[in-house]
């Protein structure tokens, strides 16, 4: 059972700091020993500030003690809790690599948005989380600093890009951590490690500080133990940015009283089945543990449909083509002169791009820029980006279809579990295949979540490893979404299961 | 839509400004030949009268009223730049 500090939800911790049972700076000295005992063998943060979090944490208990001590017992949502933060996002005075040799001296002049409501929040900001470099990859296999071990099978990748921060969550080296999702980089990790990842609607969260991948389909979105824990983080990193102008202007509802309003009315929920999900490359056991969580919903009296999403097979085609033509120009930025690696080679001002590049970029980087480049190159456009964009339209609107009938969408959140280091490195075609489930979500903007559903059954060559169910919700319906989510995590205890380390 | 063996990586490799070693070369030119194969499928798909799709939501102008705020310090702006002196960032001599 989880009971040990390191391991516990938000909401538990939070009653036990509310309680006075524990000290926030106790809680941090746990996750801290934790981590140091697991991180040898999972590698899951780039770096962290032992001293600093001792000293938020003490901050924190400060304000704790200053609030009872004038009546005040409203404590801020993530007052004292240690979350940790994907090596993409900026924390100021830390550093900030997105896991490339390029930034490997970086240090964040400033806070993102989603760290300064953090902070807001009284979270205690933990660590700079590995990641596939500048987020392109699905196995942290591509950070310039080591790969992360998956907790179930150190032999195993824990998926990517937010390897780090799902592996975190997964080993008790942080309550919840934040990561960034362009094509499934929340909801992939977050199935391979059992923990529950949420990839917001596009626009619900700023993206002020997060370095740019592809930005028509980045967002920020949290890790955590349980659903409800991943609603408190987005209800704190939510809402419009005036430094994002595309963060949206909506109201953020308080997500977990609208989880509980939704569960106390024994709303029965209508759900979609894509047949395209459950085709060729889908493991068997992965497509059983999918079933069986259907069959949950099932008893539940939730209605069951079998929908058509019938351009689910062009979408990682459109995807290749869009997220490496933003790349390609987000990271011309990166030209070695105001920061980031410079080449000390360099002979003169246009010397300095092609050596500083060079050196500074690692292999999967370089071949999405260049695949972005070409088709963004004169003659190319029409060909490749505007029939991507187009196509993306089609995609959208297979999903906007689907909803007349349905409130979500369930599907498994990757075709395989986690697969092993090497496995897929030298075929990149091969490594975005496993994406297929989950980038049609950021090609439509739409949120989806990934909760655990399972393991695969033991065999002589492969532990049991976790599965993970995707669920797709509607533009910015993240509280039904939610809700959907929540009601089949209350039915199992898939939570109870802890890696053993 | 062009043939994969249309990629010229000498060029692309030239306009995105990345120096490429003849063996990240050759094992890109496989590699992202395989991937523009695969890409190829979108021409089965009709797109006639399909208007693109850039951003999944609309995308419209954000006009911020135009009011000085305190920014970036000169330190903070140049605590990262691999060169600097007298509060300027130094490059290699561009005219001779």
């Amino acid at each position: 059972m989880p009971d040990q500090l390191f391991n516990r939800s938000i909401s538990d911790l939070s009653r036990m700091l509310a309680e006075g049972k524990i000290s926030s700076v106790e809680l941090m000295q746990a996750v801290i020993a934790r981590t140091k005992s697991v991180e040898p063998r999972i590698r899951a943060f780039n770096s962290y500030d032992e001293a600093d979090a001792l000293a938020q944490a003490r901050a924190s208990d400060e304000r704790r003690a200053e609030a009872r001590a004038s009546g005040n017992t409203a404590f801020r949502p993530l007052e004292g809790i240690p979350i940790g933060i994907k090596d993409v996002i900026s924390v100021a005075g830390q550093p900030l690599t997105a896991s490339s040799q390029m930034l490997a001296n970086f240090v964040s002049p400033y806070d993102a948005t989603a760290t300064v409501r953090l902070k807001a929040a009284g979270a205690i900001c933990w660590g700079r989380l590995n990641l596939d470099e500048f987020a392109m990859g699905s196995s942290t296999e591509n950070s310039a600093f080591g790969t992360t071990s998956n907790p179930w099978d150190l032999e195993r990748v824990p998926g990517g890009s937010s390897g780090g921060s799902a592996a975190a969550v997964s080993a008790g080296e942080a309550i919840a951590t934040l990561g960034s999702d362009t094509g499934g980089s929340i909801r992939q990790p977050a199935a391979l490690c059992s923990v529950v990842g949420l990839k917001p609607s596009y626009g619900r969260v700023s993206r002020y500080g997060l370095i740019a991948f592809a930005s028509s389909l980045d967002q920020i979105g949290p890790f955590a133990r349980t659903v409800e824990d991943a609603a408190t983080v987005l209800g704190v990193i939510s809402g419009h940015d005036p430094k994002d102008s595309t963060s949206l202007r909506l109201e953020v509802p308080d997500y977990n009283r609208g989880i509980a309003e939704m569960a106390r009315s024994g709303r029965k929920w209508k759900l979609g089945i894509p047949k395209e999900y459950f085709g060729e490359g889908l493991d068997p056991e992965v497509g059983a543990a999918v079933q069986a969580a259907i069959d949950e919903y099932r008893r539940l009296g939730c209605e069951i449909r079998e929908v058509s999403l019938p351009h689910t097979k062009y979408a990682v085609g459109a995807y290749y083509i869009i997220a490496t033509a933003e790349c390609s120009s987000n990271l011309a930025r990166f030209d070695g002169v105001r920061y980031g690696h410079r080449s000390a080679d360099a002979r003169d001002a246009v010397d300095i791009y092609f050596k500083s590049r060079a050196e500074g970029f690692g292999a999967e980087v370089k071949r999405r820029i260049i695949l972005g480049t070409y088709v963004l190159s004169s003659g190319y456009y029409d060909a490749f980006y505007l029939r991507a964009q187009k196509v993306r339209t089609l995609i959208r609107r297979d999903f906007l279809e689907a909803y007349k009938e349905v409130d979500a969408i369930v599907t498994p959140t990757s075709p395989t579990p986690a697969f092993r280091k090497g496995e897929k490195a030298a075929s990149p075609l091969a490594m975005y295949l496993n994406d297929i489930y989950t980038i049609g979500v950021n090609l439509a903007g739409l949120p989806g979540i990934s909760i655990p559903c399972g393991f695969t059954k033991a065999t002589p060559t492969r532990v049991e490893l976790p599965v993970g169910l995707q669920i797709i919700g509607q533009p910015f319906k993240e509280t039904e979404l939610l809700a959907i989510a929540s009601a089949y995590e209350q039915r199992t205890h898939w939570r109870e299961r802890l890696p053993k380390l | 839509m062009p043939k994969p063996d249309d990629l010229k990586l000498d060029h692309v490799a030239n306009l995105a400004r990345i120096n490429l070693t003849s063996e990240e070369k050759e094992r890109f030119s496989a590699q992202l030949n395989d991937v523009l194969a695969y890409i190829e499928q979108l021409n089965e798909v009709n797109v006639e009268g399909v208007e693109p799709t850039a951003h999944a939501f609309p995308v419209v102008n954000v006009w911020a009223e135009d009011i000085p705020e305190p920014g970036l310090s000169v330190e903070d702006a140049l605590r990262n730049a691999p060169e600097k002196r007298d509060n300027m960032v130094v490059v290699p001599k561009v005219v001779e």
